[in-house]
């Protein structure tokens, strides 16, 4: 029979997560905790320079060293494991040659892996790759991105001819035309630093090959299991149903945890070529120098204004400098396409032209780190925004409000070409307004100017992609799922058991499963355990990326537990000789519907139809699990809502403090507000990271100057503002569940927030406007002009 | 030279422990590796981000910047030890109500640095909570659940006082 999913409590609720206690007492087990018998370690040599032919590799002292077992090179490793390229059928002129787990004669960026050392211990392991001697003869880098285009550049492969890797244009309308008869135009220029996930957990494997079955067991703390394990079958040559992949807790992903790392797949080889357990956990240091990079964007952007104050037309040139390689799998171009679906995408933009060219450089590769793209869409489009309503002497409030898109204009495309279902601009906005209080900000702001102190206030409206379909990757061909599974089991006391494809890196998407359960069947949450993340147990599912796994998987969870609640009415339908129309399943009791007259229990329904089937009619066969899948219908869930900073900045140090952070977001149906307000507030951090602090710098030899915690600065407590959260709930409406992401939608607001609020301090003291993050203490003296 | 060794005794939550150690293993990996104890994780080992800490002799300490032989004849707290003796029970129970932890792998040090500020038994504001607490990184809460959970948990053990 056909139930209608029923959005019961404790949907909506802020339930404790279910594996908070345990995180909390430090039993939380991650990769590295765990230990196998007769386990290897692997430590691995790595290129020192950006761009280096390897001339000879000799072990033999490494060898000889304590605890030492094997040295392998990358030729070893490709006589296992055929090499990957980040080439894909969907994007033609995408350049990027074939790739080893281990470089092959030529190393093309820093931290590139080109040998392996397996000991009995890690200490030992990296005693001796110490002693691996590598010759390396030198070549040139390309390191200077703005030159990276030019004639005569040094070229990461020469055979290509060229550092361009790709290009893309999308254009509507004629933005010439609306340029040429604008009442006022507004350009300026930005870079984006260099940025990384730092996950705390570094990367983590534990690769288990047993020769005996030919099967692979691979402890991955990874967003995406069953990837992983189609990507060890591709390239490891071992069938796919032999592999399985686990993840135990995971200490962070960001995006960092979705990639394909040449080490980590080396490590799956190495148990493969000696038939013993091989772990790698990366250090902090290879963390910085090989963990995915993000952003490293220049953009140059400008609007053509009519005199009524409407936006007539945006143009957008974005490089997009990425690393040696096109990333696998992600092809390091979702930068740059989400940056042109997305600038200009809270407005009514009818004439819009962007491009972005991708080059290559000797540096790491780029690729999904949280907000992809969309917080440099978000900065350009916002810092944008404000430099109009300045030009028009309009109240950036105003000026947003007589530009956004109305909720009467949905469904519609954004200027780049992206579907978008009703969002509610106007409605975030009066939110927010309110929620920050903004007349009496602006009053707050003016009586502190008076006092001498500089402060500003920065708004950034902000759209991006959650839970993408099969049309966002499918046309790739290269094995991105856009499904997500869920096995909902009753037992026989009446508890529930789920066993779900998606992960979970600390989100708390394993709640929310359980709670869609709970309430989509009609039991206690505590009634319900939910276990995922390991691609032997579950159905298919994509993993963690894109903002998917509770609008995806989450739906997935309520069509599986709707089917099981009309399996459960229509036995007892049986047992009670009643339509199962007119029963209910409540709290675990099964009642007349309405009424809430209690008929009889679920354990009571459970027992029979698992031991006492002799009792029941025999044609009736009792199905108490159910299995259901889900693949989104649309391009995406595009989600949206609108963030503010409030900032303080000191003329004379440079240094902009960060007094208080307001976002209201609207991510669809919320399923727990506690989980989306934290989710919220850690990505806003993120953001705020990448505003003030966060920069991965690369010399001009591509040597990366940022590979520590001391370099690299990531946001720490006394630094950070309270963040309050408003929500407004436009429900999904192309799915049950109604939900869509809302993991990355703090990150794609938080830095243009503050750019404008740093802007919005130091303009009015002649200051020229700030286009570069971070804006550390000396764009801010750049920009005053007190040093050059 | 590295595989010099020494004996070292010390009591880890509250029970005795000797061992012979390599003298260049730091606390956190003899904590793991010897005693399976596997609460305090290593996030950087260069002392940065604090998810090592542990409590030495009263004070948190980052254990990766500490050799084990360094801890010969010290007390050792671990999260391990400080939940099985209940003192940080009313501390975890507001991270929980608040949902000041995501992925985890912060929290048994973020736990153990406040244990230490909340021992002080002194009043703080909530700057001074968030300076205090500068040493452990979080990456994924925003740090204000955190602040509130250790705010209330001291508001409420200065008004039992």
């Amino acid at each position: 029979m056909t139930t209608t999913p029923s959005i019961r409590s404790p949907i909506g609720q802020r339930v404790e997560r279910t594996r908070s206690r345990k995180l909390i007492a430090g039993r939380g087990r991650y990769t590295d905790d765990m230990r196998l018998p007769r386990m290897l370690h692997a430590a691995f040599v790595r290129s020192p320079y950006a761009h280096a032919r390897i001339a000879a590799i000799d072990p033999a002292r490494a060898l000889a060293m304590p605890g030492v077992r094997h040295v392998f090179t990358g030729a070893d490793i490709a006589r296992v494991c055929t090499p990957w390229s980040g080439e894909a059928p969907h994007l033609p002129t995408l350049k990027s040659p074939p790739q080893h787990a281990l470089a092959v004669e030529i190393a093309k960026w820093q931290g590139e892996p080109v040998a392996a050392v397996l000991a009995d211990s890690r200490a030992e392991a990296e005693d001796a790759a110490a002693e691996v001697a590598v010759a390396w003869e030198e070549l040139p880098a390309a390191a200077d991105a703005t030159q990276a285009l030019a004639p005569g550049a040094a070229l990461v492969h020469p055979a290509l001819g060229t550092n361009l890797a790709f290009q893309h244009t999308v254009a509507k309308g004629e933005a010439d035309k609306a340029f040429a008869g604008a009442a006022h135009v507004v350009e300026a220029s930005f870079s984006f630093g260099r940025h990384t996930g730092v996950t705390l957990e570094p990367r983590s494997i534990i690769a288990d090959y047993d020769p005996s079955l030919g099967t692979l067991t691979v402890h991955h703390a990874c967003q995406a299991p069953f990837q992983m394990q189609h990507v060890f079958a591709m390239h490891l040559g071992i069938p796919e149903h032999l592999i399985r992949v686990v993840c135990p807790d995971v200490g962070g992903g960001f995006g960092i945890k979705l990639h394909i790392y040449g080490d980590e797949v080396a490590a799956c080889a190495m148990s493969k070529l000696t038939g013993r357990p091989v772990k790698f956990i990366a250090d902090r240091i290879e963390s910085m120098l090989t963990d995915i990079h993000a952003r490293d964007h220049r953009v140059s952007a400008r609007l053509a204004l009519g005199s009524d104050g409407t936006i007539r037309a945006m143009e957008l040139e974005d490089l997009c400098i990425i690393g040696a390689y096109a990333n696998y799998r992600r092809f390091s171009s979702g930068e740059g396409m989400l940056i042109l679906f997305f600038s200009g995408a809270p407005y009514r933009i009818p004439n819009y032209r962007a491009r972005f060219r991708m080059p290559f450089q000797n540096k790491n590769t780029t690729g999904m780190y949280r907000g992809v793209g969309q917080p440099i869409a978000c900065a350009v489009t916002e810092a944008l925004a404000d430099r109009a309503a300045s030009a028009l002497g309009l109240d950036p409030v105003e000026f947003r409000r007589r530009n956004y898109l109305r909720e009467a204009d949905f469904p519609t495309t954004s200027p780049g070409g992206m579907p978008m279902e009703k969002l509610a601009f106007e409605r975030a906005l009066d939110e927010l307004v309110k929620l920050m209080r903004y007349p009496e900000l602006r009053a707050e702001q003016r009586a502190e100017r008076v006092k001498g102190t500089l402060r500003g206030i920065g708004l950034a409206t902000f759209v991006e992609i959650t839970a993408p379909g099969p049309h966002y990757y499918g046309p790739s061909r290269h094995g991105v799922s856009s499904n997500d599974g869920a096995t909902v089991r009753l037992d026989p006391t009446g508890k529930v058991r789920v066993i779900s494809s998606v992960t979970d890196q600390g989100q708390g998407t394993e709640t929310g499963i359980a709670q869609i359960v709970a309430g989509g069947l009609g039991v206690r949450y505590e009634d319900v355990s939910v276990i995922h993340s390991d691609t032997a147990a579950s159905a298919y599912g994509g993993g963690a990326w894109g903002s998917r796994g509770t609008a995806i998987g989450g739906e997935a969870a309520l069509l599986a537990a709707t089917e099981l609640k009309g399996n459960v009415l229509k036995l007892a339908g049986t047992v009670l000789q009643a339509d199962p129309g007119t029963l209910d399943l409540v709290d675990g009791q099964i009642c007349n519907a309405g009424s809430g007259v209690v008929r009889m229990s679920l354990p009571e329904l459970a027992a029979l139809g698992y031991f006492r089937q002799n009792e029941l009619p025999p044609d009736v066969q009792p199905e108490f699990a159910v299995t259901r899948s889900f693949n989104p219908k649309k391009m995406a869930a595009v989600a949206s809502g609108i963030q503010a900073a409030y900032v303080e900045v000191d003329p004379d140090t440079g240094i902009v403090r960060l007094l208080h952070h307001w976002v209201v977001e609207d991510c669809g149906r919320l399923i727990n507000p506690a989980l989306v307000e934290e989710q919220i507030r850690g990505g806003v951090v993120q953001g705020l990271g990448a505003a003030l602090f966060e920069h991965i710098v690369y010399d001009e030899r591509g040597q990366n100057q940022t590979a520590t915690l001391v370099d690299y600065l990531v946001p720490m407590a006394s630094e950070m503002p309270d963040i309050t959260i408003g929500h407004i709930e436009t429900p999904y409406e192309a799915t049950m569940l109604g939900a869509k992401g809302a993991g990355e939608a703090g990150t794609v607001g938080a830095a243009a927030a503050v750019l404008n609020a740093v802007n919005d301090a130091l303009v009015p003291l002649g200051a020229t406007p700030i286009g570069e993050i971070p804006i550390t203490p000396d764009v801010v003296l750049k920009a005053l002009k007190k040093i050059t | 030279m590295t595989d010099e060794t020494r004996d070292i005794a010390l009591t880890v939550n509250g029970a005795a422990v000797a061992r012979t150690v390599k003298v260049r293993q730091h606390l956190v990996d003899f904590l793991r590796h010897e005693l399976e104890i596997t609460g305090p994780h290593l996030g950087c080992e260069h002392g940065v981000c604090g998810a090592c800490t542990v409590r030495v002799n009263g004070r948190a300490v980052r254990g990766c910047l500490m050799l084990a032989v360094q801890a010969d004849g010290a007390e050792v707290a671990t999260i391990e030890g400080l939940t099985a003796s209940g003192e940080v029970a009313d501390l975890q129970e507001e991270f929980v109500k608040r949902n000041a932890l995501q992925c985890g792998y912060c929290t048994p040090g973020m736990v153990t640095t406040a244990a230490e500020l909340l021992a002080a038994k002194a009043p703080m504001t909530r700057a001074e909570i968030r300076a205090f607490l500068s040493g452990n990184y979080c990456r994924c809460t925003g740090y204000q659940a955190i602040i509130d959970a250790v705010e209330a948990t001291l508001a409420r053990r200065l008004a039992k006082r």
